[in-house]
């Protein structure tokens, strides 16, 4: 069921491939296909409706008829629509001087308090002073969290005794403390409440009267189902919402509640929260996002995962060792624990585009399972065998794979693998990253829709720079515009 | 009218929405055709179900029913009893209604112990101070163990709990190794002879493979004080969660073998369909449901109960 978005997809525009026109009738099926691989993604039903209803007006008005690849046409479309959709302002305006009140409101459990400490720990970075406050006096401990978060990030927490106080008063003291005590960022933590509390909506009213926030976020977890709109609706009508926070999107969810909550609400996504901890929040990027909801693979995310848990100058030794072809059994079983601490190689191949799937071709095979063996091997090799594996012979090889358990065969395939293996890294090396995902899209073999028909056309943008590119967007928005009114015309004959 | 009242009397009013909602739809005397089985389906997937359930179900209606006249009763008997076969599937899991205990796994001798699990922030602690509570108004004995030592203050949270409740609990220090607790649990509660042991552990994904690794270290250190344990492993699941449910349930049974679900958070507006899929899938079937954020605000698992609410508006 979960692999559908990327199955679906293939399927629906390789039944196009060598037709060469896009009639109504298969653009039809293709975006049955693209509906399915929506709601698949947890997009609201109507959202996804809406969606495909004007996705597919826009590309019959385009006139892609005539277009050679109308698969890779369609993606583009499909993609740049779902891109339009959460377009807008990605950043929190701060005022310049007196002091911005934020208020963070939402669901139980949707990420509130940790993304106030996120946020706090990022806008001191900014040289913002910052300071919580304790507004949740229901959930047992909430203050104490709030209390430890704080001193994490190294920011004074404003609260009071939960029974003598109310969370309209605590607000107002904080924000009263925060201008007498210096500082310029106030940040609200509000308890968890469902849209359909009135009482409880009347609470955050209340705060959002009194207090009179700049700024009132929504935090809403990523994993969020078709009630996204619902509890989004809800908020936004109590509190005019100013922006989203979108939380947990480091797990394997297609998330496609960003659509929802963006549709309904009108407000822009402003960052996601991709961990635990206090340091795991990211700019929003709704390219990468319309990419991760149709299932189109995430390597960016991958890249920037990547820069972060390797270190960065065992990486640039290495990279050296490969361009020189002096990369060791040793280095590579290095590598191999980076690896290891990006999570699961599962999860790791979803992120590319196209490799979706070769995992699930690849059935119960479990790539941890080689590698700890592959790891077993190398633990049983002494140092010079590592850096010298051609001085393993017959009697050292028996030694090696009966200290590791495995049959000597084994040993002889790593010994192959890793010298053919070396070469390669040492061509890829020597790549640019886009002729690297090339490479690695070559190695999962074709059969798949062009992943990188999107990041094709940024190329050609980005050439002509930023400017220009939303100018090409207002043109092309314009397009479609006057393509739409051309076919009402067309329709009223 | 105290919090737990007002959020009754607000789940008692979507109840109400429900008798009529589905009836609304389906009109005497219409014509089943394909534009009203889309709006139907539309009403299914917004229970989170999934296209493939939905499918199954519009499906059903179409060949019994379509290009009728519509017979109220009739179609909605036969949405009922597909998604209660999809509940259900084979094993008839019917506990006894009068015996909320009754879904409950019991260990022969010694104590039973509750392993609770799931992704961050789905309700866990609160449920498992819910579980304690109708255990201990059951006439039985409770340690709890503060097993999430990752979470800011969640040892803090979990005791508090026991405080309210007057049970006894083992915690260590945030940042203790979670299977110690578990362990220094398991053997308090056999110290004790304590009725039941309920683990608590900190959220985390399903795509982490270390945190999920850990999962498994906690299960089998409980195993080294008592060997059958748990008797219980329950992964608690948001009633808001989408279609990401299904992959929850699949990787924390892979690494404790859940043997039941919680569904908290059912009182806002969310339905909690995706545990049709997962009964469907996997056939974990959900046990309790949290229907608030009080301790009395748990309920055992009806199917009927839950196929009406399935369509509250
Ligand atoms: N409305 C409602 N809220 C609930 C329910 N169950 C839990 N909550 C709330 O959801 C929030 C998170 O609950 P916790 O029990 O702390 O969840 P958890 O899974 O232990 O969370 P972490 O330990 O942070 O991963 C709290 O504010 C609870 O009060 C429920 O059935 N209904
Ligand atoms: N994996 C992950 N967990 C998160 C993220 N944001 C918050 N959490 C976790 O979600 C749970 C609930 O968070 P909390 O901030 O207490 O939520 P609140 O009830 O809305 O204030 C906690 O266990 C957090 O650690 C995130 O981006 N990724
Ligand atoms: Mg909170
Ligand atoms: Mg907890």
């Amino acid at each position: 069921m979960f692999e559908g978005i990327t199955e679906g997809l293939t399927n629906a525009f390789s039944a196009f491939r060598g037709s060469g026109k896009i009639t109504e009738g298969n653009i039809r099926d293709g975006m049955k296909q693209v509906r399915t691989a929506l709601l698949e993604a947890d997009v609201a039903f109507d959202v996804a409706q809406d969606f495909v209803r004007n996705i597919t007006e826009q590309a019959i008005g385009e006139d892609v008829l005539k277009s050679l690849r109308p698969d890779q046409q369609l993606v583009g479309i499909v993609h740049q629509g779902l891109i339009d959709l959460m377009a807008g302002d990605h950043t929190l305006p701060l005022k310049r001087d007196g002091v911005t009140v934020l208020m963070m409101c939402g669901l139980q459990g949707s990420g509130k308090t940790t993304t106030c400490g996120k946020l706090a720990r990022l806008l001191k970075e900014e040289g913002h002073t910052p300071m919580l406050v304790a507004a949740d006096l229901q959930r047992p401990a909430a203050i104490e969290q709030l209390k430890i978060i704080g001193e994490q990030v190294g920011c004074p927490v404003y609260h009071e005794d939960p029974a003598k106080s109310d969370p309209v008063q605590v607000c107002r003291n904080g924000v009263k403390q925060a201008k007498a005590g210096g500082s310029t960022i106030v940040l609200l933590d509000t308890a968890g409440r469902l849209g359909i509390d009135e009482e409880l909506m009347k609470e955050l009213q209340r705060i959002d009267n009194r207090v009179a926030p700049d700024m009132c976020l929504f935090v809403c977890d990523a994993m969020t189902g078709q009630d996204a709109v619902n509890s989004a609706k809800a908020f936004n009508e109590a509190l005019e919402l100013d922006g989203v926070i979108l939380t947990k999107l480091d797990g394997d969810t297609r998330g496609g509640a960003a659509l929802s909550v963006r549709a309904v609400t009108g407000v822009p996504i402003k960052y996601v929260g991709v961990g635990e901890q206090l340091d795991r929040l990211e700019q929003f990027h709704p390219d990468r996002m319309a990419g991760r909801i149709l299932g189109m693979g995430d390597v960016l995310s991958l890249v920037e995962k990547a820069q972060q848990e390797f270190d960065e100058d065992e990486m640039l030794a290495q990279q050296e060792k490969m361009q020189q072809g002096k990369f060791t059994l040793d280095d590579f079983r290095k590598q191999m624990r980076q690896i290891k601490k990006l999570g699961s190689m599962r999860e790791v191949m979803k992120m590319i585009p196209g490799m979706g799937k070769v995992v699930d071709q690849m059935g119960d095979m479990n790539p941890e399972d080689d590698m700890r063996r592959i790891e077993g091997i190398i633990n049983s090799m002494t140092l010079d065998e590592r850096h010298n594996p051609e001085r393993i012979d017959r009697g050292r090889r028996n030694r090696i794979a009966s200290g590791s358990g495995v049959e000597p065969a084994e040993v002889n395939k790593l010994l192959k693998d890793f010298n053919s293996m070396g070469k390669m890294m040492q061509d890829m090396s020597n790549m640019s990253l886009k002729d690297r995902m090339k490479a690695v899209k070559q190695m999962s073999d074709g059969g798949m829709m062009d992943p990188n028909a999107n990041i094709q056309e940024k190329k050609i943008r980005s050439k002509r720079g930023p400017i220009d590119s939303i100018q090409l967007r207002d043109k092309k928005k314009k397009q479609r515009k006057d393509a739409r009114k051309a076919k009402k015309r067309n329709r009223r004959k | 009218m105290g919090l737990f009242d007002r959020l009754k009397a607000g789940l008692q009013k979507t109840r109400d929405i429900l008798r009529t909602d589905v009836r609304d739809l389906f009109r005497a005397g219409d014509i089943l055709d394909d534009g009203l089985l889309e709006d139907f389906e539309g009403r299914l997937i917004r229970t989170d179900m999934g296209v493939a359930a939905a499918d199954r179900i519009t499906s059903r209606l179409r060949e019994e029913h379509g290009g009728r006249t519509v017979d109220v009763d009739a179609v909605w008997e036969t949405v009922r009893s597909e998604l209660r076969d999809l509940l259900k599937s084979d094993d008839a899991t019917a506990w006894d209604p009068d015996n909320p205990l009754s879904p409950l796994n019991k260990a022969d001798s010694g104590p039973t112990v509750i392993l609770v699990a799931g992704v961050n922030g789905v309700g866990k602690t609160t449920s498992i101070a819910k579980i304690a509570n109708l255990l201990q108004t059951n006439g039985n004995s409770i340690v709890l163990a503060a097993g999430d030592t990752f979470r800011a203050a969640a040892v803090e949270q979990l005791t508090m709990w026991s405080e309210r409740l007057g049970c006894d609990i083992v915690r260590k220090d945030s940042g203790a190794d979670p299977a110690s607790v578990a362990y220094e649990g398991a053997a308090k509660a056999v110290e004790l002879n304590a009725d039941y042991l309920i683990v608590d552990t900190a959220g985390r994904l399903q795509t982490q493979k270390n945190l999920m690794d850990e999962l498994e270290k906690i299960r089998r250190v409980i195993q080294k004080v008592i060997p059958e344990a748990p008797h219980e492993s329950l992964l608690v699941l948001d009633a808001t969660t989408g279609q990401n449910g299904l992959s929850q349930a699949k990787s924390f049974s892979a690494a404790v073998e859940c043997t039941g679900l919680v569904l908290a958070k059912l009182d806002g507006t969310a339905r909690g369909g995706v545990t049709v899929a997962i009964r469907q899938e996997m056939g974990i079937p959900v046990k309790y449901i949290g229907v608030g954020e009080g301790v009395d605000d748990l309920e055992l698992f009806d199917a009927d109960g839950f196929v009406d609410a399935l369509f509250a508006k």
